[in-house]
């Protein structure tokens, strides 16, 4: 690379972060067009720009630059007022720029477009806003110069008082000029690169760079771990101290290190007003964007990870969510409508809000939509929760905008969100209130080189799982690690509080034979993708911070693995992916989300039919078979427990009075003597808001069967029958019969 | 004018083997290895090298050989790729060995290589044959061609 190319190069990355600011700054200078630090900001930005890009001999990009810099020292001057169309003009300088410069990067010139247009548009609007301006001067909206700026930061000062300022006091002036929309350290550091680093205090450091530290302090930590499991077989004293200091000295290093990496959230947000400005402008839309810990930071490549799902929230939030001026006056809101975003450090992790104040989802509306997509059919619809409802939206091929615009509304976008976000090992939660806003809440790790695990063994191996996804531990023994694993046809659940909890036996998904403990059975209880499984490991070793290597191309492929890494003991160890074992083991995926995915469906086709039954005897008739999708719970409740209400019987359940309901009675047939027993087998029926106890006489087994369901509708509280393990089977269509309760479940 | 070229050679069951000497890293005595549940057949684990988690492949097992007696720990010839380094996993290490253009014959078409083609030729040294390995193809997974050959 020869001189001139370092130059064009240096060139280029200044200005670059100068386009960055001069949109952040158009879009504030809009809101307080009387803000003169701002437009002084401005102004400097693009004349520089104007200036490096004349010496370098670009001189279409110059011819740019000067157009808009020639509006710009108008406007300066207060001899007009800044308006919408101004605003826009210039920010289309921005754009033209911003392509040239990256023409300039591609083949070395300025290319061949020369936005005679833009320079066009700006010389009109020069013209007329002079011309307005002569005829009815704009006193009234814009300070003189001679006026004060309110609250001048002290480097403004210097450049109001004296207009032909030489290159030092502008350079002076740049880099201490206090950032008016935003000021991250970054942006500091940016500003004073800018300016012609006045300031020795930072440098510029290349990635590479700083990636390869960051991969000799992993190794480090993986060298100090090993050390430190050394000295517990060590008695040397001086030895021991040294140990002691260089893991100090390590861990403080690993964090200065990972602090040169980290890069505020504002850097991303930056752009954010003015992708909502031109948004909201196209769609006839009033947007107010809210920041706030802006300077909340994050690894470099979490930042670089998360611009693109950000950015689409951000859209799609403007696009769908906030509604029209008069259709907000018309709900009672302000017309403008508000976009809040929130960053914060919370347990270790960064946490992002993206609220805003718009219509919020319509459950109908995406049940609707779900149905009419063919994702779901009615009847599942109508059962879903509103949890579940709303989680649609991250779906694939799912789109809820009633028009497709050039925005949004295709139909991709929140599902890639989500998976990006959990690519880097992050989660995304959506709540919505109709009518009131949505609200997205993004959790994502600090950093993705060093991450605390837990880590088990299995099958005489470790491995290590990303605390991130670990919710609690579970250790049964003796009596009870064989009474509280139940099986459902081989199927091993848990109940944790009351919630079944589906069990993956680690040995099993990888294939290798349990090496535990007899008679104990560890649960980690973990979480993928919204849902809650317990995975049985032999041992629960330790929690590790562990350095995440990936691993190589043959094994790649694997979902069950994220990466490997190595451990104290400097042996190799395998990180699970947990959402790789939970789709493995059919965790996740399941319900809506197996129907729902288009490629699920055509190879699950032959599944399409499978339905999972809860198999009870009610009477003498035998099986009788009720949807696992209506069953919330299955309890045992003491006889004792019932209480009388209104001549109905209820329990009280979970700080609620839950009425009971006796199968038998409803689908008339004798109970089989189980008056006499202690216990209630209950099967708690939930439709989201209400509970009903429906007591059956036996709880048989859980079964997956292909249904050929024959006399639907023939009778009411029956869906009709099957066959189902070789035997004629009724299907109970609870929904029915607890309508018929209606008065009843809705006092509850 | 002959040009020479360095082959590092291994044994693996009745097999003399030869890697060109640039491609190979180091070679190293059994290492302590992790086993991968559910991976391709050929790999038979990963080694800890110096901090670099290196994949270790299974030549035997590659070449469908019979399987390693038991009791008896492979070397480790470490071969440099485009994605990092990878292990194979050999009987013995033998000399480096200076070979001659000349003495290079392609492999007899008789050769049974299952049409993997992992033998690029045979070489004719004094007192055997020594067979070239083409360690793209033996670290590609089967099926896999290897790019640019």
């Amino acid at each position: 690379m020869n001189e001139f190319d370092d130059v064009v190069n240096d060139f280029l990355v200044e200005s670059h972060e100068g386009l960055d600011r001069l949109d952040r700054d158009l879009v504030q200078l809009e809101k307080e067009p009387n803000s003169r630090d701002t437009l002084s900001s401005i102004f400097r930005t693009i004349h520089t720009i104007k200036g490096t890009c004349g010496f370098l001999g670009f001189s279409r990009l110059e011819k740019v630059a000067h157009a808009g810099e020639n509006l710009l020292s108008k406007l300066r001057d207060g001899e007009f007022a800044l308006d919408p169309a101004i605003t826009t003009a210039l920010l289309q300088a921005v754009d033209a720029i911003r392509s040239m410069l990256t023409a300039v990067e591609a083949a070395g010139n300025d290319g061949d477009k020369d936005y005679a247009d833009v320079i066009a548009l700006l010389a009109k609007l020069q013209h007329n806003a002079l011309r307005a301006a002569g005829a009815a001067p704009a006193h009234s909206t814009v300070p003189l110069p001679a006026l004060p700026a309110r609250e001048p930061a002290p480097a403004t000062a210097v450049a109001q008082a004296e207009p032909q300022w030489d290159p030092v006091q502008r350079a002076a002036a740049a880099a201490s000029a206090t950032p008016v929309a935003s000021a991250g350290p970054a942006d500091d550091v940016h500003r004073a690169v800018a300016g012609g680093a006045v300031t020795d205090s930072t440098i510029r450091v290349d990635v590479v760079l700083l990636d390869s530290l960051m991969n000799l302090v992993g190794e480090l930590v993986l060298a100090r771990n090993q050390i430190l499991q050394h000295t517990t077989t060590q008695d040397d004293s001086v030895f021991l101290a040294t140990c002691q200091r260089l893991n100090l000295i390590t861990t403080e290093l690993q964090e200065g290190v990972m602090k040169t990496r980290m890069q505020p959230i504002g850097n991303v947000w930056g752009k954010f007003p003015r992708v909502v400005r031109d948004l909201a402008h196209a769609c006839g839309k009033r947007v107010r964007i809210e920041m706030e810990g802006e300077e909340t930071e994050l690894d470099k490549t979490i930042i670089e990870a998360i611009k693109d799902p950000l950015t689409h929230i951000v859209r799609n939030a403007i696009d769908h969510g906030i509604e029209l001026p008069d259709r907000r006056t018309a709900a009672g809101k302000p017309a403008e409508g508000v976009l809040r975003l929130h960053a914060f450090h919370e347990g270790g992790q960064v946490n992002i809000e993206i609220a805003d104040d718009g219509a919020g989802l319509s459950v109908e509306r995406l049940k609707a939509k779900a149905i009419e997509k063919g994702l779901v059919t009615a009847e599942q619809a109508a059962k879903l929760s509103e949890r579940d409802v709303v989680q649609m939206v991250f779906l694939p091929g799912f789109s809820t905008a009633a028009a497709v615009t050039n925005i949004s509304g295709r139909g991709v976008g929140m599902d890639v969100v989500r998976t990006n976000i959990e690519r880097i090992g992050g989660t995304v939660e959506l709540s919505s209130v109709h009518g009131h806003g949505t609200t997205l809440r993004i959790k994502i790790p600090l950093t993705l080189a060093i991450i605390p695990a837990l880590v088990v063994s299995s099958g005489g191996a470790r491995y290590a799982i990303p605390q991130v996804s670990l919710l609690e531990l579970v250790r049964l023994e003796g009596e009870q690690a064989k009474k509280r694993i139940e099986y459902i046809r081989g199927v091993p659940v848990y109940r944790l509080r009351g919630t079944l909890l589906p069990l993956v036996l680690l040995n099993r998904q990888l294939k290798v034979p349990g090496a535990g403990e007899p008679d104990v059975v560890n649960i980690v209880i973990l979480q993928a993708d919204g849902r809650q499984f317990g995975l049985v490991v032999d041992e629960i070793n330790d929690t590790e911070e562990i350095v995440v290597k990936p691993l190589g191309k043959h094994l790649k492929g694997i979902a069950a693995y994220a990466g490997s890494t190595i451990m104290g003991d400097g042996r190799v160890a395998l990180i699970l992916d947990i959402l790789g074992i939970a789709r493995m083991a059919r965790v996740v995926g399941e319900r809506c989300e197996r129907a729902l995915s288009k490629q699920a469906e055509t190879e699950e086709r032959a599944e399409e039919k499978r339905h999972t039954l809860l198999l009870v005897q009610v009477g003498s008739r035998g099986c009788t078979a009720i949807p696992l999708t209506d069953v919330a719970r299955l309890e045992e409740l003491p006889r004792d427990s019932i209480e009388w209400t209104a001549g109905r019987q209820v329990v009280q359940y979970r700080g609620e009075i839950m009425p009971l309901l006796w199968l038998s009675d409803e689908v008339g047939c004798e109970r089989l003597g189980s008056d006499a027993e202690e216990t209630l087998q209950v099967v708690v029926h939930s439709d989201g808001k209400h509970q009903v106890g429906i007591v059956v006489d036996r709880i048989l087994d859980i079964v997956e069967e292909k249904l050929d369901i024959q006399g639907a509708g023939s009778v009411v509280g029956y869906k009709g029958r099957a066959v189902v393990q070789g035997r004629v089977t009724d299907l109970i269509d609870v929904a029915a019969i607890v309508a018929r309760h209606g008065a009843l479940v809705g006092q509850s | 004018m002959n040009t020479r070229q360095q082959y590092c050679t291994f044994q693996l069951a009745d097999l003399f083997l030869g890697v060109e000497v640039e491609r190979v890293q180091e070679v190293l005595r059994y290492q302590e290895m992790t086993r991968v549940p559910l991976a391709p057949r050929m790999v038979e684990g990963l080694i800890n090298l110096r901090g670099q988690i290196v994949t270790a492949i299974d030549l035997r097992r590659r070449l469908e050989l019979p399987a390693r007696e038991a009791g008896r720990d492979p070397m480790n010839v470490v071969v440099r790729t485009p994605e990092g380094a990878v292990s194979l996993l050999v009987d013995e290490i033998g000399d480096v060995v200076d070979v001659e253009d000349e003495w290079l014959e392609a492999a007899p078409p008789t050769l049974a290589d299952d049409g993997q083609k992992l033998i690029r030729g045979v070489v004719k040294l004094d007192n055997r044959l020594m067979l070239i390995l083409d360690a793209e193809r033996a670290i590609a997974a089967p099926g896999a061609e290897a790019p640019g050959l």
